[in-house]
């Protein structure tokens, strides 16, 4: 990982809506909260491959990415994301992932096992506040807080 | 005022002589090229044609463009495939390159040993976004000095890199430039500042290194790469200037000896429903250049990507026969085959075929995605679809027997889903090889060349 530095101006996240969500709203939120926040947003917007979130963190030096997942699908399409990071060299990069995760209303300490199994750092469960997860991103990039 | 254009080609110079005050092009002239001794020879010979046609022209002003001694050969090196590393190949082909290979990620011993041998004029090194990874462009940095050769290099990657990178060429005795980043940040493109010193680089050193100084020496314009010039002919062409309309949005198409060139000027939207855009932004004058597919100097790559069983079974032409060409060609560039003959029907269907894959790199492409709404498509790339001007450009189209059969190739049929190729476009060839010649008028008579290319440039369909 690379040297964190003391404001979140030189902390890139990438953001995006994985697989072939749609739900471009909350995307807007979160990335504009981030932006809000300081840190630096790359916002690959709605309908993102897993290889797409891979490249502009490569190239952007990414401290995080930030996966969305608003219909229901989000178990299949996150599958192996890690698994690629590890391949292209982000081997320790912190995947962080919310929203509508799977179908339904399921117990979601069990969702959260289940991505926690496939490499990510952190689970949100639906309806959760963006700010939740913007206080964990600065506490875990270790970011001195204004 | 008399102009004279000299396209100086690796075994042609052309030379256009135009008047501005009949706004009309006096004469054309062909003479072979003779750079391993001295380009004025053909120039000469050329000339002196001119001179048979019309004897009392006397040029005013002399205009040169150039692809002679292989051309502006270069190497695009980036960190990922489909961003720096096409950032990086898209400057340079808009410069006018022959852009030999594009490399991503930290070179491997083995691909520096292959840009050795490419022998590159220029190398193009990019990577990283502005504050980004600086890691791979400054450990590819360290890579190039130890190639050995007399390239230069241009640094347009990652700002944040530049001082270690200054340090390392400094260090070395590699000659390199830095300027601004081709992807300063995510998806953005900035190609103009590597365009502009690609430029800079041929005209203060390349034309020196391949033998052109005395030709410049005769003339007050810089000489520049002629694919750049085609390219500038193309925008031209298309836009038009405040006297005279230009012909919208085209794309015209050149098939060489060593590469296939395709050059678009258009915005390139998707042009159906419910799609959503992908990658990269592109240029919307794009040039891409394909280095395998050529009929001669690269015909072996070109010959093992098409199929020429299926030639030989509708032309009725023996395999023996097709390999015995083709070999023949690779083995001795010059071979022109006679008019009419069975090596004519081959010569057609490998320029066919090499036009075609080289529209299905250049164009966008259409991906269907399944989603519970519905299907939804993904564009990557230029929408060329609603493109109704495809020009040909260059010998091997405009001498064929029928050049409409080589141009069809980039139109969309039914088979080509994905690739958004142009729909039933006019096809137009551009009958006295003029592109190039019009591009270097592009500063000083752009209406001039507007009206001269267009009356020039004849629809065949
Ligand atoms: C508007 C909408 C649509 C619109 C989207 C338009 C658009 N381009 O954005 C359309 C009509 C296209 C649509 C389609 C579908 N939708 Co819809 N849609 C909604 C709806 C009503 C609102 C979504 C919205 O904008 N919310 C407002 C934003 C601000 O909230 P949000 O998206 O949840 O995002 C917030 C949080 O989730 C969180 N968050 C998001 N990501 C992350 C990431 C991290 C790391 C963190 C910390 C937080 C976080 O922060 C965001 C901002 O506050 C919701 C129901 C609802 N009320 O939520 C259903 C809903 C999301 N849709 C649903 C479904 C099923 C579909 C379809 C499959 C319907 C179908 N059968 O055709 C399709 C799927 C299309 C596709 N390919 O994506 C379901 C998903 C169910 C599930 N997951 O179990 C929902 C929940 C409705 C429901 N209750 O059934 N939908």
């Amino acid at each position: 990982m690379k040297n964190k530095k003391s404001n979140n101006d030189s902390i890139t996240i990438v953001t995006g809506v994985i697989g072939s969500d749609v739900h471009a709203v909350g995307n807007k939120i979160l990335t504009f909260k981030l932006e809000e926040a300081g840190f630096n947003v790359i916002n690959l917007g709605v309908m993102v491959d897993q290889e797409e979130y891979i490249d502009a963190a490569l190239e952007t030096n990414a401290d995080a990415i930030m996966v969305s997942s608003l219909y229901g699908h989000g178990e299949i399409d996150c599958r192996g994301l890690r698994e690629k990071c590890d391949e292209a060299g982000l081997t320790d990069i912190p995947l962080i992932v919310g929203g509508n995760l799977v179908v339904g209303k399921q117990n979601f300490e069990d969702v959260e096992k289940r991505f926690i199994d496939m490499g990510f750092t952190k689970v949100y469960p639906p309806g959760s506040d963006i700010e939740e997860g913007i206080e964990y991103l600065k506490d875990l990039l270790k970011v001195q807080k204004s | 005022m008399n102009l004279l254009t000299a396209d100086i080609g690796s075994t042609y110079t052309k030379l256009t002589a135009i008047n501005t005050v009949q706004e009309k092009i006096i004469a054309t002239a062909i003479a072979f090229t003779t750079i391993e001794t001295d380009v004025l020879e053909g120039f000469n010979k050329a000339y002196s044609k001119i001179k048979n046609i019309a004897p009392s022209f006397n040029y005013d002003k002399l205009y040169c463009c150039s692809s002679a001694a292989g051309g502006l050969k270069m190497v695009a090196i980036g960190l990922v495939p489909e961003l720096t590393s096409k950032a990086a190949k898209l400057a340079a082909s808009s410069a006018g390159a022959k852009v030999v290979k594009s490399y991503a990620f930290e070179l491997s011993p083995d691909e520096q040993i292959e840009i050795q041998n490419i022998n590159a004029d220029l190398i193009l090194l990019s990577g990283g976004t502005d504050g980004g990874n600086k890691e791979v462009i400054i450990q590819n940095a360290k890579r190039l000095t130890e190639i050995e050769g007399n390239f230069r290099v241009i640094v347009a990657g990652n700002k944040s890199a530049t001082s270690e990178i200054t340090q390392i060429f400094k260090a070395s005795n590699k000659q390199f430039v830095i300027t601004e980043n081709v992807m300063p940040s995510f998806n953005k493109l900035n190609i103009e500042p590597a365009r502009e010193k690609i430029k800079e680089l041929f005209i203060n050193h390349i034309i020196e290194a391949k033998g052109l100084n005395r030709l410049q020496e005769m003339s007050e314009n810089d000489i520049i790469p002629t694919p750049l010039s085609v390219l500038m002919a193309c925008e031209l062409l298309s836009n038009g200037t405040s006297d005279e309309d230009g012909m919208g949005e085209l794309v015209a198409i050149d098939i060489g000896g060593a590469t296939t060139d395709i050059y678009s000027i258009a915005e390139g939207k998707p042009t159906v429903a419910n799609t959503i855009i992908k990658g990269l932004p592109e240029p919307r004058s794009k040039r891409s250049v394909e280095g395998d597919l050529g009929m001669r100097y690269s015909l072996s790559s070109l010959r093992d990507e098409i199929n020429l069983e299926s030639l030989s079974k509708s032309a009725h032409v023996d395999m023996g026969i097709i390999d015995f060409w083709i070999n023949r060609c690779i083995d001795r560039p010059e071979s022109i085959a006679e008019s009419g003959s069975a090596e004519q029907i081959i010569e057609e269907y490998l320029a066919h075929s090499a036009a075609k894959i080289a529209i299905e790199r250049h164009v966008g492409k259409y991906d269907l995605v399944y989603t519970p709404l519905g299907e939804t498509f993904a564009l990557t790339g230029k929408d060329l679809t609603s493109i109704k001007t495809v020009i040909g450009i260059g010998g091997v189209i405009v001498n064929a027997m029928n050049p409409i059969d080589i141009l069809k190739s980039v139109e969309k049929s039914p088979e080509d889903i994905n690739y958004a190729k142009p729909i039933g476009p006019d096809y137009l060839i551009d009958k006295r090889y003029i592109f190039s010649s019009m591009g270097l008028l592009s500063k000083d008579y752009p209406s001039l060349a507007v009206k001269l290319l267009k009356g020039n440039t004849v629809k065949i369909n």
